[in-house]
This record gives C-alpha cells, sequence and structure tokens, in this order.
C-alpha cells in the first residue's frame, strides 16, 4: 500500500473513530438534555405569551434559539467528521487509479485529511467563542477539502 | 487487466463480499424508494399540518388560553417525531447500505476466517434492516406494552440494530489490525482495478458530485446559515408579541414568513446531502462495474441514468423555492432514474453470480 492510500485510509478510520466518540459522547450526556431545552424553550415562550408575561416569552425565545445554534453545530461537527472520513477511505481503497504522480497524490491525501480535521474542529470552537477565527478554521479546512477534491475528481477522469 | 477467473475468484458463492453486495445494493434500493414515497406522500403534508399546530398555538395565545397552547405543542410534538423518524428511517437504510458496500470492498483486508466473515456480514445486514425498520415503528408502536417508563419497543428493536452493526464493525476492525500486525499480502483476491469508462465516469462523477455538494454546503453555512439564524427568533418573536397585543390579526403573514424559513432551509440543506450521498454512491458503485454482467452499450447507460438522477434529485430539490410542486415532481423523478439504474446493475450483478454458479455447479 503506497504512501497516499496509507494517508486516506489510516487517516479517515482514525477520524471516523474520533468522530463516533465525541457523536457517542453527545448522544450519551448532551443531546437528551439539549433537545429538552429546545422544545421546552419554545413551549415556554408561547406559554409565557399567553400569560402575558411578555419579556420572559422573549427569553424563552433568545434561549431557544441560542440552544439551536449549539445544537446544528455540534450534530454538523459529529456528522461531518464521519461523513468525511467515509470519504477519505472510500478514496483511499481507489487512489492508484486517480492519474498524477504519487508525490502530487499525497499532497492531496494530506490535504483531504487536513481539511477534514479542520473544517468540523472549526465548527465545534464555534460554539465556545463566537469570533472570526472559529470560522476562519472551518473556512479553511473546508476550503482545503474542496481544492484536494477538485483534483481529485481531474485525477479519476484522466485515464492511467 | 484482470482475467475471467482472476474476476471469478472475487466474487465466489456463498462469500461475505458476495453476501454484503447484495444486502447493500438492496438495503440502498429499499431506502431510496422509501424517500421518493416519503417525499410524495409524507412530506409536503406533515408540512401544512406543523403550520396548522403553530396556528393554532399563536390563536391560543391570542386568546390567553394556555391549556390550549401545551395542547397544540403536544400535536407539535408528535407530527415532528412521525417526520423525524421517517426521515430517519430513510438515511438509516441508506448508510447502512452504503457500509455494506464498504465492508465489502475491505473483506480482503480483514484477518478472519471465510466462516466468521460471512456470518458477521449476515449479522451485518439483519442489524442494518432492524435499525431503519425499528426508526419507523417508533411513531406507531409508541409505548405500547413497553415495560420501560420511557422507551417502546420499536425503540428497542432499534437500538438492538444499531448495537448488532457496532459489534461487527468493531470485530471487522480487529481483522484489519490483525491483518496489518501480520504484514502480510491480501487474504482473499482483491477488487479487480480496471480503468474501465464506467469505472472511471463514477468515480470522477461521483468525486465531483461530492464537490458540489461540499460547495453547496459551504455556500449555504457562509451565506444563509446565520441569517436564518438570526430570523427565526425575530418571527417568533414578532408571531407572540402579534398575538398578544393585536389578537393574532397578522398571524398568516408570521406564519408564512415562518414557513418560508424551513422551507428554505430545507431545500438548501437536501440539495447539499443528496449531492454528497449520491456522489459517495456512484463512487462505491464504480467498484461493482466488473461484475455488471451486461453489454457494454447496457452498463454505460445504466451509468449515465444514475449520474443524471443524482444530478436531477437535488438541483430540482433546490428549485422548488421557486417552482414549488413541479420542481418537487422533478426531484421525484431523477430519485427514481437513481433507483431505476441502481436495480439495473443490480441484475447484471445477479446475472455474473448466477453463471458463475451455473458454471462451478456443471463442473
Amino acid at each position: 500500500m503506497n504512501p497516499s492510500r496509507r494517508i486516506l485510509i489510516f487517516g479517515g478510520l482514525a477520524l471516523a473513530a474520533m468522530g463516533m466518540t465525541y457523536g457517542l459522547h453527545y448522544a450519551l450526556f448532551v443531546e437528551h438534555q439539549t433537545l429538552d431545552g429546545m422544545g421546552s424553550s419554545l413551549a415556554q415562550a408561547f406559554t409565557n405569551a399567553a400569560a402575558r408575561k411578555m419579556p420572559e416569552a422573549q427569553r424563552a425565545v433568545t434561549d431557544f434559539a441560542a440552544t439551536k445554534y449549539d445544537y446544528v453545530r455540534q450534530v454538523d461537527v459529529h456528522s461531518h467528521w464521519i461523513g468525511l472520513a467515509m470519504l477519505m477511505v472510500l478514496l483511499g481503497v481507489a487512489f492508484d487509479q486517480v492519474a498524477w504522480s504519487e508525490r502530487f497524490r499525497r499532497l492531496l491525501a494530506w490535504g483531504m485529511l487536513l481539511g477534514s480535521a479542520l473544517f468540523p474542529l472549526g465548527v465545534m470552537v464555534q460554539t465556545i467563542d463566537h469570533g472570526f477565527w472559529p470560522r476562519g478554521l472551518a473556512i479553511l479546512g473546508s476550503g482545503l477539502v474542496m481544492a484536494s477534491l477538485a483534483l481529485i475528481a481531474f485525477g479519476f477522469a484522466r485515464k492511467t | 487487466m484482470t482475467t475471467p477467473a482472476q474476476l471469478a475468484a472475487s466474487f465466489s458463492a456463498m462469500s461475505a463480499r458476495r453476501l454484503l453486495v447484495f444486502g447493500g445494493i438492496a438495503l440502498i434500493a429499499t431506502g431510496l424508494l422509501f424517500g421518493d414515497l416519503f417525499a410524495v406522500f409524507v412530506l409536503h403534508q406533515n408540512a401544512g399540518e406543523q403550520g396548522a399546530a403553530l396556528v393554532a398555538a399563536a390563536q391560543a395565545v391570542a386568546r390567553q388560553d394556555v391549556a390550549a397552547v401545551n395542547s397544540a405543542f403536544q400535536h407539535l410534538g408528535s407530527l415532528l417525531e412521525g417526520r423525524g423518524t421517517k426521515v430517519d428511517t430513510h438515511v438509516h437504510m441508506l448508510d447502512a447500505g452504503y457500509l455494506a458496500l464498504l465492508l465489502a470492498l475491505v473483506q480482503p483486508y480483514v484477518a478472519l476466517g471465510a466462516s466468521t466473515k460471512k456470518k458477521l456480514a449476515a449479522w451485518f445486514i439483519t442489524g442494518g434492516v432492524a435499525l431503519p425498520v425499528g426508526i419507523f415503528l417508533i411513531h406507531y408502536v409508541g409505548l405500547a406494552y413497553s415495560p420501560f417508563p420511557v422507551i417502546g419497543w420499536a425503540s428497542v428493536l432499534a437500538d438492538l440494530g444499531g448495537l448488532v452493526l457496532i459489534i461487527v464493525l468493531v470485530i471487522e476492525a480487529v481483522g484489519v489490525v490483525r491483518y496489518l500486525r501480520a504484514g502480510r499480502a491480501a487474504l482473499e483476491p482483491e477488487l479487480p482495478h480496471d480503468s474501465t469508462w464506467t469505472r472511471r465516469t463514477l468515480l470522477s462523477g461521483g468525486t465531483l458530485l461530492v464537490l458540489v455538494g461540499f460547495v453547496g454546503g459551504a455556500h449555504y453555512a457562509a451565506k444563509d446559515l446565520y441569517r436564518h439564524e438570526r430570523m427565526e427568533p425575530e418571527i417568533l418573536g414578532a408571531m407572540l408579541q402579534d398575538a398578544a397585543n393585536n389578537g393574532a390579526a397578522e398571524l398568516n403573514t408570521h406564519i408564512n414568513n415562518f414557513g418560508g424559513l424551513a422551507g428554505e432551509k430545507a431545500v438548501k440543506l437536501a440539495a447539499h446531502a443528496h449531492f454528497v450521498e449520491f456522489g459517495l454512491l456512484a463512487m462505491l458503485l464504480s467498484f461493482l462495474q466488473p461484475y455488471v454482467m451486461l453489454s457494454e452499450r447496457w452498463q454505460r447507460r445504466w451509468v449515465v441514468v444514475l449520474l443524471a438522477g443524482s444530478v436531477i434529485l437535488p438541483v430540482f430539490v433546490f428549485l422548488e423555492l421557486q417552482f414549488g410542486l413541479i420542481a418537487g415532481g422533478i426531484a421525484d423523478f431523477g430519485g427514481l432514474l437513481v433507483l431505476i439504474a441502481l436495480i439495473g446493475m443490480l441484475v447484471g450483478v445477479l446475472r455474473y453470480s448466477g453463471s458463475l454458479d451455473s458454471a462451478g455447479g456443471a463442473a
């Protein structure tokens, strides 16, 4: 097995294990509480409004939005890590058919691995820090994945 | 170039790989059919009922009727559960099918006995069926006859299915680790690596589909995500203010805004997800092309039909915002094309396995 395939297959397996571990931890210890929180905030907003407690109703709407902001990102982190890992393993199986030199293939494999690790990490950090840097990290990671994928697709289309 | 004997050896009768290939394609085909039926008969109707439940909740706010608010939210919860479990059934069936095909690819690198591998394959397909069937039944079975306070029998079935999948994957991973530690050559014939037109087209087309899906997702995150997250509480807040102060005079406007926002989010995320899913499917199917026993012309036809459907469905899902149900109908047609191409390829693989088995029987 040449180095580029090894990077993709073992990098992908490691990323999948990380994503699954994170997802399992989230599902067991956080998700149900978060979903309950979202549902009860929304219901609370309506019942408070029915009781004409408008400041409390608006606060419940704000709580609902804040909880949903975190929930969407946490689920995205887990699913994107696992999805990208599966894509990397799949690419690794067929990577000999990418019609580029092995040196360039290795570069693409590193691009996929680095991008696939950084993009969801940036999304995860957004739940802690709402500033620019986590978004920048996610943009950098997704840019790396997109550039690598475009070159891999071109390599597959070329005749070996 | 792979010889016919090498090809036959990589797809022997009653092998784990054959079971995983047939089981995987069957799971994906069923998942696609379920998704198409869900889109036609459930999705839009459910969205309409959700809107009606939200109207009822806002009207109850206007009447200061707290009990009616709670009742409307209970109904809304039930609608969301019905929709959510059906989406999850579709997604989990497809993903179990993808994993089955991926496992079929890695079988040469799993250092376990042939009989163990076959049993694992059978258990994986069983778990892959039990998990989505259990998820589907959650909404209908509820807590009937359940000894547990919050978990019904359907959830138990789904969890058991998921557990079986995890156990099989862990044992397969142990097999891969054993293979790596032994540092030996592949234990059974590897899949052929011929660079045919069908394989190159599916690999490059699949990668491009994943790329387009990824670009779509990035575009959504950059342009729409934060705007949507700002709009949702604004609309809800305005709806509550209106219900409390004006007797819900502007209720239709708020409900339309909320429904429009939910619709925009749903179609953009569905387009992104379907591009990626179909890209992965095309790449997985590229590995099976040597086993599709059809004329070159028909092999190419099914590849083109599959890729065409894989583009039509997400593009027209995206266009549903502008063109409504017409675009929805064309998107469903795209899904049907993918399903037909998949069945066409399955027929080719069945013909190949039949020819191998009859030749073996004759010998």
